[in-house]
């Protein structure tokens, strides 16, 4: 329905574009008086153009965005007074949602009362109303426009300053969204978190040692009484990030000393991009690889060791994460080591060193901030990894630091917490988002350090 | 003492290049072992992209094919339409596996008793019912006429056929039994029983039976999601690198907004997952589970990705392009838009497409925002339900089936694929168009 009037309002836009110009020629005098014009004949079309879409189009958007919330506030309103009484939100939000799949034909979760096939007809004769007034509003103001472009078009109207100057609008509007989407970030983990660290205390989650998020459906279910203690989910999170960049660092590390200062030119111009093959590959990948391939090969080593490696084991997680984070350790510290100058080295051979002891005493002390900063960048890529983990790892809350038993993280809770159609109010999925911002805080306070770093490294040789 | 380069005493005539070349096999050595260690990092990492294709490859191959079973169809009118009318309301309801059971138990004549009798139907797939159908509403004259066609197998049998199931263990540990083994064997030898391409991967949605199942609703979403979130990002990406790039003002505004782009392009997938459920779901109420809500949601996770990129490509366009411009009288805009943009534009692709290929490849953010439904349907437009190619390798990947491990091994190939496709474009474009001022 909204695509369609889209649709039709792109091609008003291109006629209003077509007939601007050729409106900006005939208020010239023909084409042999264009030079009597302002602008060129195109910024006429375009002032057109603009006027015609923009308003209309922000209409739409805005209406778009709105039109299923308001409606269904409407209807909410309009329920029955017996039917709302009594209801807790959620349980409203329920009674809401088969309101609007019975309207859509979708299959009711219960009985359908007269009431609330009352209601869905009420849901749908609103969103026929809606869906008449925006097109009704919608084509009004586009021809409001164009007839205001229409009546403004004169030899001396200052067409292109003002297209320019609403393009730069535009411009700025859109470099903004970076910002728009940080807040939108920060806004929607801190609202709910703030909602969630009503019910549970800071203290609780923070330091509390026990996560059992299952909420009781009945007061007298066993073991199932919510606990939300954070604790083994960062600890699980920082094993599985610490076996990750055991093995990605020294890998990652000598590869790229390797391949900058021994590897000839030939060797270097195959294997780097090949390890940056590594990059490119979805992490939902590497989740299969080591669900499938690598876990029952741990557990099978173990077993030939006589060890028992649970099939969830933290260090299959870890080192199929570490493959993934090779390439971005190896290419961060390239960039590094490239960067010193060839005058070090040049001193370092001229005393008589080694390539080796030239490379250890001299390039990597040089080049360390730049890779401590790769290496932070990598941590945080480690810490918010998802697949890998949800594939992987476990959904156990276990406190330990034994890598061959299974444990879970942040982002694996966060997942588990949020799939599925839930109460969007209960602690369960609040918990969620209080997870998700200690992850966004923790990410973010280590790209800032790790990005500073860098850059003041760069600086410190240019 | 410490400096051996002064010899102590006419006693002990020890000159420095002694100590030197005292030490030098030590020295070389370190210096052997820490080249090994390089190249053993480099050999190791390549050995884990080997081994990581070869794995997939490997375990993917088999599904690009499907075993079927031929069979003598006799498309009985009595059971198919009885009364004779052709309707195709009849036709779609009549009972087809009663057509396939009874041409298979022709086969197996002496197939005696409740349990064998059933073990036997097994070894079709239950998608066999909507074959046949599907061939009788396309030419209803098949019915009365016996054809041979090939039918879909079990994904049991299929397996066995494809020697996933090893025949050598013992019969309690093995999904196939002993006297289906038997009756593979007899269809074999009657060459009844083959491995055919599988179109069905190809062209069948999601489905709960791994023979039956497809990337084609998969492939549709992702489709879908995609080309919205190249209609989002890209002109926004552009727009904002332009004017970061050319117009902004140097001021702790934009320099707020650059520090916002650097670290956005770092944060976790899963917080962007996050954002649109709470703000594109739940506060302006987007369909769920749609490639709209996908679309959003991709489209902020990439744009730090192609402003970067684009930045770096207005970047590269040397100063007396513009100053050419401005000096012929063009207005800033027009100097962009005319004359440093066309530049630009090849880098901006790359960097688009790398995005791209980065959204492609996304799971975590989709999982929060509903993608992760189980839908049979192959999505027609942006705001149906639909599931995007990762997230059905994800959902395959928990299934306990021995069949989907194949399916997903295959979808995770046809993904490489397109991601290779992309990535390879990318190159191709900038190889072409690199230009050195």
């Amino acid at each position: 329905m909204q695509s369609t009037l889209l649709i039709v309002l792109l091609g008003i836009i291109a006629l209003a574009y077509h007939f601007g110009r050729k409106r900006a020629v005939a208020v010239a005098g023909g084409p042999t008086q264009i030079k009597t014009l302002h602008s060129l004949p195109t910024y006429y079309g375009l002032y057109a153009a603009l006027w015609a879409g923009l308003p209309a189009l922000l209409l739409l958007g805005f209406w778009a965005g709105f039109q299923e919330t308001v409606v269904t506030a409407m209807v909410k309103a309009q329920l029955p007074a017996e039917m709302t009484a009594g209801l807790s939100p959620g349980r409203l939000g329920l009674l809401v949602n088969d309101i609007r799949n019975l309207a859509t034909g979708n299959i009711v979760s219960s009985e359908v009362t007269p009431e609330i096939q009352a209601a869905a007809d009420n849901y749908l004769r609103l969103q026929g109303i809606a869906s008449i007034a925006l097109w009704a509003l919608v084509l009004a103001v586009a021809a409001g426009g164009i007839s205001l472009a229409w009546r403004s078009m004169a030899p001396q109207l200052r067409a292109r300053n003002r297209v320019e100057s609403t393009i730069m609008v535009i411009l700025v509007v859109f470099s903004s969204i970076a910002i728009l989407t940080t807040l939108g970030i920060v806004l929607s983990v801190v609202f709910e978190s703030i909602l969630f660290f009503r019910s549970v205390p800071l203290t609780e989650f923070f330091f509390g040692t026990h996560w059992s998020p299952q909420i009781a459906l009945r007061a007298d279910q066993v073991g199932a009484a919510g606990a939300f203690g954070a604790v083994p989910l960062f600890t699980g999170t920082l094993l599985i990030s610490f076996i990750a960049m055991l093995i990605a660092v020294p890998i990652g590390l000598m590869s790229a000393i390797y391949l900058s200062e021994y590897a000839p030119r030939r060797v270097r111009s195959l294997a780097k991009p090949a390890l940056e093959i590594l990059a490119g590959i979805p992490t939902v990948v590497y989740g299969f690889f080591a669900a499938l391939t690598v876990a029952p090969f741990v557990r099978d080593l173990g077993a030939s060791l006589g060890l028992d490696v649970s099939s969830e084991s933290a260090l299959a997680a870890g080192f199929v994460m570490g493959i993934m984070i090779i390439p971005f350790v190896s290419s961060l510290s390239d960039d590094v080591i490239n960067a010193v100058p060839q005058s070090m080295r040049d001193g370092s051979y001229a005393l008589g060193a080694t390539q080796s002891e030239t490379v250890r005493r001299v390039i990597i002390p040089a080049a360390l901030p730049g890779i401590v900063g790769g290496v932070l960048l990598a941590v945080s890529r480690a810490i918010g990894e998802t697949m890998i983990v949800v594939m992987a790892a476990g959904m156990a809350a276990n406190l330990t630091w034994n890598p061959i038993e299974s444990v879970t993280t942040v982002t694996v809770q966060i997942v588990t917490l949020l799939t599925g159609d839930q109460e969007f109010d209960s602690p369960k999925t609040l918990a969620a988002f209080a997870l998700g911002l200690t992850l966004f805080v923790v990410t973010l306070t280590l790209n800032i350090i790790a990005l500073h770093i860098v850059r003041k490294y760069r600086e410190q040789y240019e | 003492m410490s400096n051996p380069a002064t010899p102590d005493g006419a006693n002990s005539p020890r000159r420095a290049i002694d100590a030197v070349n005292a030490s030098l096999k030590r020295r070389y050595a370190a210096e052997k072992r820490f080249r090994l260690m390089g190249m053993s990092a480099v050999i190791l990492g390549l050995a884990f992209v080997a081994i990581l294709f070869v794995d997939i490859v490997a375990k993917g191959w088999p599904a690009f094919q499907q075993t079927s079973i031929q069979l003598p169809i006799y498309f009985d009118a009595q059971v198919i339409d009885p009364e004779g009318t052709r309707e195709a309301d009849t036709l779609s309801r009549a009972n087809y596996v009663v057509l396939a059971r009874d041409a298979l138990r022709a086969q197996f004549p002496d197939v005696q008793g409740r349990t064998d009798v059933r073990a036997l139907n097994a070894m079709l797939s239950p998608g066999v019912p909507q074959q046949l159908r599907e061939l009788v509403m396309a030419d209803p004259s098949l019915i009365g006429t016996t054809q041979e066609i090939w039918l879909i197998a079990d994904d049991d049998v299929d397996q066995f056929v494809k020697g996933a199931i090893p025949r050598d263990v013992p019969e309690l540990e093995r999904r196939v039994k002993d006297q289906t083994v038997a009756w593979i064997d007899a269809l074999d030898e009657r060459g009844r029983i083959e491995k055919k391409f599988n179109t069905t991967f190809f062209t069948a949605g999601a489905s709960r039976e791994p023979e039956l199942a497809g990337i084609a609703g998969a492939l549709m979403g992702s489709f879908y999601t995609l080309v919205l979130t190249l209609l989002f990002s890209f002109p926004i990406a552009v727009g904002a690198a332009l004017y970061l790039e050319e117009f902004a003002p140097k001021n702790k505004w934009t320099d707020i907004i650059e520090v916002n782009i650097n670290n956005l392009a770092a944060v976790p997938s899963i917080v962007f997952g996050l954002l649109g459920l709470a703000v594109f779901i739940s506060f302006f109420g987007v369909p769920r589970s749609t490639p709209l809500v996908g679309a959003l949601v991709l489209t902020l996770m990439t744009l730090p990705t192609i402003i970067i990129a684009s930045r770096a490509a207005l970047k590269s366009v040397p100063p007396s392009i513009r100053e050419a411009a401005l000096g012929v009288g063009a207005s800033p805009l027009q100097t962009q838009f005319h004359h440093v943009l066309p530049l630009a534009m090849p880098g901006m692709l790359t960097g688009t497409i790398i995005g791209m290929a980065q959204a492609l490849g996304e799971t975590a953010p989709l999982l929060m925002i509903g993608m992760i439904a189980f839908i049979v349907d192959i999505p027609g437009g942006f705001t149906d339900p639909s599931t995007v190619l990762p997230v059905q390798i994800f959902l395959w990947a928990d299934s306990p089936e021995r069949g989907f491990i194949e399916k997903t091994s295959a979808a995770i190939m046809v993904l490489l694929g397109f991601l290779l496709l992309m990535n390879l474009t990318a190159v191709l474009l900038r190889r072409k168009f690199e230009r050195r001022w």
